[in-house]
């Protein structure tokens, strides 16, 4: 059955939901990137909630025009007009009064959600019934898409990922450094607009499918669980476009074979398990490889301590380092250094000996800041430094027994 | 209007608005200050996978395990911000993002699984809370207030957001100080010996704590709007904290009473029918006098800011 979802053999509505799903996640994913890239995550919050005025204006006003008001491209238009105004007020906010971007952003949300909410209840005393599409846009509805709802989100999706490929470049350096960009000519504010603008774009399209309250979840996991990866924005771009295409594809397949299982909450609650996977697995940056790395520094510390400690015969009570020294060959079960541990721990005494000349010297003040315990000193100086520094200690000394 | 249907229908939803909207916008001036405001938004999202769970728990609609579990979401969501801030090196801004919509997606999923047909609870009850079904019925008018066994009818919201209330105020005026200090200069607060972590803990339970009592009675959007706006409205009107909270509450109540006297009696005399949203209008006017605070305040711009034509 799942199978039947994946490979789109489950129905046509079934069909439609699942390619407008995986486009919108896809669309949602690249440009949120931008956003998280921008440190400005939670402006797309403020963006879907302005929607709804929008969209209750706009279907009153289909409703007095004579229409049934459920024309989804004119909802759409009212929902990006109302976002529009409220980005420009949350900008406005920001730039002109003393508010912070984040009062700006929860004001903006909170007003324009309030006043939607009372044109909500306007249009339930309007006629009885007729409301019955505006809820559907809250937490997103798919069970009547149709065609042509499925080609508005296609095209949207398409026509939003074609602009980021454009204006990508400028977008990436003013998200990194933006008074590189401005020294640069770049007209950041614009630039900055623009992006929002895209992220409106993303959120308009979405409204359908998950909502206006879930797509600001769309807009931050996938490109939250893109940067875990990789440390290239280009390449966080693409993960986060397939990060977010993938949620929405397997979303739409589960919700469509599990019944009660609402498509935009299911695609949301996929993504984020992409987003755990990453924090706990990904190379690098997730909690797995920091623990491994941790384990792995320890490891030295121990081995280079029980080194010295060998070299200068002083007894070994640490159990972690003997077993250690033990497991590398250095030393027996009881402490005592084997013929490699040492030649290794008289090496490790004179690289000691090496630092501490290195670090009463001026002259190598920058080799002297890299001293951690445990570098090696081979990686920081030539053969000739170190046979230089060699003669001032002195010839090699016998190990204690 | 005269007191026999005032007080019967309108006192108690407009006391209990006004009390939910300063009860909101007190905490809300230090979190607005600390860059901390979305935190309202943050709660009011994850309520509602609590609110649920605590449903399917105990299987009824009773207050005290709906307020349990809605703190124990609250509580869940500020754990899991942290770790994923801590763990993965998010920016805290996304990783608010990522568990606050991940909580509500699957809070709605949880409600769509669970047979709620019986009860009423919905996404929607979640949102605009249900202030106009408030009423004080046993009451027949102002003698009501003196009068014992009608006093005993009062909905139970009224005493629960009066107690928080209160309890707002005193962990305000008990901790003014250090809270003053912490808030203006971390830095300093550390060096003479407040521990600012703990208070800052302290700060954001004291809002969960008031958000979740005010969105049993009135619903999520006031509570954002209120943790933000008349706070935000206070700072474009001075540069005192004490002026602040004072105008941010007068802001407050002045939202809560001119939001519900619209949404009641607006419609009316524009010649519809029926009342408007009373949370959504309360969240509207407190926009408003945003809007007139930016526009005009006194002390709208940055301190040195250049004044831009």
């Amino acid at each position: 059955m799942f199978w039947e979802a994946l490979t789109l053999q489950l129905g046509y509505n079934a069909t439609l939901v699942a390619i407008g799903a995986t486009l919108l996640g896809v669309s949602a994913g690249v440009t949120g990137t931008f956003l998280f890239l921008r440190k400005r995550a939670l402006v797309s919050d403020a963006i879907s909630h302005a929607t709804l005025p929008g969209v209750c204006l706009a279907f009153m006003m289909l409703v007095f025009l004579g229409g049934d008001g459920r024309n989804l491209i004119g909802l759409l238009a009212g929902s990006a007009i109302s976002a529009w105004i409220g980005l420009l007020c949350m900008n406005w906010l920001t730039r002109r009064t003393r508010l912070a971007e984040d009062a700006a952003i929860g004001a903006v949300l909170s007003v324009f959600f309030g006043f939607g909410i009372v044109l909500l209840t306007v249009i339930q005393t309007m006629g009885v019934g007729r409301q019955a599409g505006l809820e559907g846009f809250l937490l997103g509805s798919t069970a009547g898409m149709l065609w042509a709802d499925a080609l508005i989100i296609a095209i949207g999706g398409a026509a939003t990922l074609l602009m980021v490929m454009i204006i990508r470049r400028p977008m990436t350096i003013v998200a990194f450094d933006a008074d590189y960009a401005a020294a640069q000519g770049l007209p950041v504010h614009r630039i900055d607009l623009a992006m929002m603008g895209l992220v409106m774009a993303v959120t308009v399209v979405g409204l359908k499918i998950v909502g206006l309250i879930l797509i600001v979840a769309l807009l931050i996991i996938p490109a939250v669980t893109a940067r875990f990866w990789t440390e290239r924005s280009d390449r966080v771009v693409m993960l986060a476009g397939l990060a977010g295409g993938l949620a929405g594809y397997l979303g739409a397949a589960l919700s469509a074979v599990t019944p009660n299982l609402p498509t935009g909450p299911i695609i949301v609650l996929v993504s984020f398990g992409f987003f755990a996977l990453s924090l706990l697995f990904a190379p690098g940056r997730g909690v797995l490889a920091a623990v491994l790395q941790h384990l792995k520094f320890q490891r030295r510390v121990h081995i280079r301590q029980g080194l010295l400690a060998l070299a200068q015969g002083q007894k070994i009570y640490e159990p972690l380092t003997l077993r250690l020294l033990a497991r590398a060959g250095l030393a027996r079960a009881d402490g005592v250094a084997t013929e490699a541990g040492k030649a290794l721990a008289a090496k490790a005494l004179r690289d000691e000996k090496r630092w501490e000349v290195i670090r009463a010297d001026q002259a190598h003040e920058a080799t002297a800041a890299l001293y951690d315990g445990l570098r090696d000193i081979e990686t920081v100086l030539t053969r000739d430094q170190i046979a230089e520094i060699d003669r001032r200690i002195g010839g090699p000394q016998e190990v204690p027994a | 209007m005269s007191g026999e249907d005032f007080v019967p229908l309108s006192l108690t939803p407009l006391l209990i608005g006004t009390f939910a909207a300063i009860a909101c916008a007190l905490p809300g001036n230090f979190l607005v200050l600390r860059k901390q405001a979305l935190i309202g938004d943050a709660i009011s999202h994850v309520v509602l996978p609590g609110i649920v769970v605590a449903f399917i728990l105990t299987g009824t609609i009773s207050t005290w395990p709906m307020m349990l579990g809605a703190a124990g979401a609250a509580i869940v969501s500020v754990v899991m911000i942290e770790a994923i801030r801590r763990l993965g090196q998010i920016e805290p801004g996304a990783a608010m993002g990522v568990v606050f919509t991940t909580m509500f997606a699957g809070g709605v999923l949880l409600l769509e699984q669970t047979d709620t047909s019986s009860v009423h609870l919905d996404v929607e009850h979640a949102l605009y809370g249900n202030l106009e079904s408030l009423i004080w019925l046993d009451a027949v008018g102002w003698s009501s207030l003196l009068d014992l066994t009608a006093l005993a009818g009062l909905p139970p919201e009224l005493p629960r957001i009066a107690l928080t209330l209160v309890g707002v105020i005193l962990f305000i005026w008990v901790f003014w100080r250090p809270l003053k200090i912490s808030t203006f200069d971390e830095g300093f607060a550390q060096t003479i010996g407040i521990r600012t972590g703990a208070l800052g803990m302290a700060l954001v339970i004291v809002a969960a704590i008031s958000a979740v009592a005010s969105f049993d009675a009135v619903g999520s959007i006031i509570v954002i709007a209120m943790f933000i706006c008349p706070p935000a409205a206070a700072r474009m009107m001075t540069n005192g904290l004490e002026a602040q909270i004072a105008w941010s509450v007068v802001f407050a109540g002045a939202s809560a009473v001119s939001g519900y006297v619209l949404a009641g009696y607006g419609p009316l005399w524009l010649g519809a029918a029926d009342a408007v949203s009373a949370a959504g209008m309360i969240a509207t006017m407190s926009g408003l006098i945003l809007a007139i605070a930016a526009l005009w305040g006194p002390y709208r711009t940055r301190t040195g800011a250049p004044q831009e034509a």
